[in-house]
């Protein structure tokens, strides 16, 4: 992030590039835990993509292969909502040592 | 509807909203916004949000997390400013300067829209432009810290209204929006839930499919104004519903139709008990206001109810 002029900026201060915010790497607020990914319990619902509020679930082919720690701010909805398969859940979160 | 939404599929098609995005750490506005903004993926999408949590949060200085073209615009004029693009767009399609079929999307908060905005919102579903406005509830003024709007419910302890000797909380109801839009005789109205994703998804596809002023109101859970856990939003906008706090229903053309009956209406305590707003409610003197907001519930239960059975 640098700062700039009003000379730098656009007429209307509009901002050309779409989704720039993506710049700005939230995953640095996780303050607890971070939610860690058990393959072997996952059937790929696709609930915690669906559900993350930070767009930090990674899917590829209708897969669910893992999650962007650089934007995940760790509040763990997508542990609390993972179905899991047989009581077990796919998504668990972890301590996290800074 | 018939139609049924594969989560699988759906996850093939780009978010058009990014990461980087500055809303608390499980907050639900991004989740309703994203849920639309995919609902609509079939079409160009013009969207714009007044002042809220969604607008400052998504849109800082030179950083957008949209990827459709938004407008911010300010506290009172979402409906207005969305109203003047629609407008624009009808007149450049008569002169054939464009010929794509652009969906326009307002995406505001309750401060916005039933309090700060209603006016504009109220003007432009009156003079019936082509729109769909989409309001987020989470029952406060959560972005400036946590203030009582219009939208806060019973007993609620907000900054505005905080619980102690004087007052048990907010002392008045919360105004029901849903049914103030539906009396402006619109083509649709509905409430929804992000709980409830199948049924929020294809509120949004019916909508937007429909030609004039459409609204949808969807609950919000907020973790810092609720004083709930950060990881329950998804679970408690479910107990909202669940407990017919939070009916989900749509009318379409004046004919109501309660799009889900919970099998066993649970008790508004379920809801009321997970939040640290709520909290001194659950002391001997302030029993009566839990009952009231039971029966006030219960009574817009049975009134909705009656509508449909009216209706069908």
């Amino acid at each position: 992030m640098s700062a700039q002029g009003w000379r730098d900026l656009t007429p209307g201060a509009v901002v050309l590039d779409a989704g720039n915010a993506r710049e700005v790497k939230t995953g640095t607020w996780r303050t607890l835990s971070k939610p860690v990914l058990k393959e072997e319990n996952c059937s790929n619902c696709m609930l915690c993509w669906l559900f993350c509020p930070d767009m930090a679930v990674i899917v590829k082919d209708g897969k669910m292969v893992g999650f962007d720690y650089d934007y995940c701010k760790g509040c763990g909805i997508c542990a609390f909502e993972c179905p899991g398969k047989k009581g077990q859940k796919a998504i668990v979160m972890e301590e996290e040592k800074k | 509807m018939a139609v049924q939404i594969n989560l699988k599929e759906l996850s093939k098609k780009e978010i058009l909203l990014s990461p980087g995005h500055r809303l608390c750490a499980g907050c639900s506005a991004p989740i309703i916004a994203k849920m639309v903004l995919l609902a609509a993926a079939d079409y160009p999408v013009v969207a714009n949000s007044p002042t809220g949590c969604l607008e400052v949060s998504t849109c800082i200085s030179e950083y957008t997390a949209w990827k459709v073209p938004w407008i911010h615009t300010a506290f009172e004029n979402a409906g207005a400013t969305l109203s003047g693009v629609e407008t624009m767009y009808r007149a450049w399609k008569k002169k054939g300067k464009i010929d794509k079929d652009v969906k326009f999307i307002a995406i505001g908060g309750d401060g916005g829209t039933y309090d700060i905005g209603l006016q504009s919102l109220s003007g432009a579903m009156e003079r019936g432009h082509d729109l769909l406005y989409v309001c987020y509830d989470n029952g406060a003024y959560m972005n400036t810290g946590i203030q009582r709007s219009s939208a806060t419910p019973l007993g609620a302890d907000t900054t505005t209204s905080p619980a102690g000797t004087a007052i048990p909380g907010k002392v008045q109801k919360r105004k029901d929006l849903t049914r103030i839009m539906a009396a402006h005789n619109i083509p649709y109205t509905a409430q929804a839930s992000p709980s409830h994703w199948s049924d929020f998804f294809k509120k949004v596809k019916k909508a937007l499919e429909i030609k004039g002023p459409k609204f949808i109101n969807v609950i919000s859970p907020c973790n810092r104004g609720w004083r709930s856990r950060l990881d329950d939003a998804i679970q408690l906008s479910r107990l909202a519903v669940q407990t017919c706090y939070w009916p989900l229903y749509e009318v379409v053309e004046g004919v109501t139709k309660v799009t889900y009956k919970p099998r066993e209406k649970k008790p508004i305590e379920e809801f009321l008990k997970v939040q640290g707003r709520f909290k001194h409610l659950f002391t001997p003197e302030n029993e009566w206001i839990i009952k009231k907001f039971q029966e006030d519930i219960d009574q817009e239960w049975e009134r909705l109810l009656k509508e449909e059975s009216r209706d069908s």
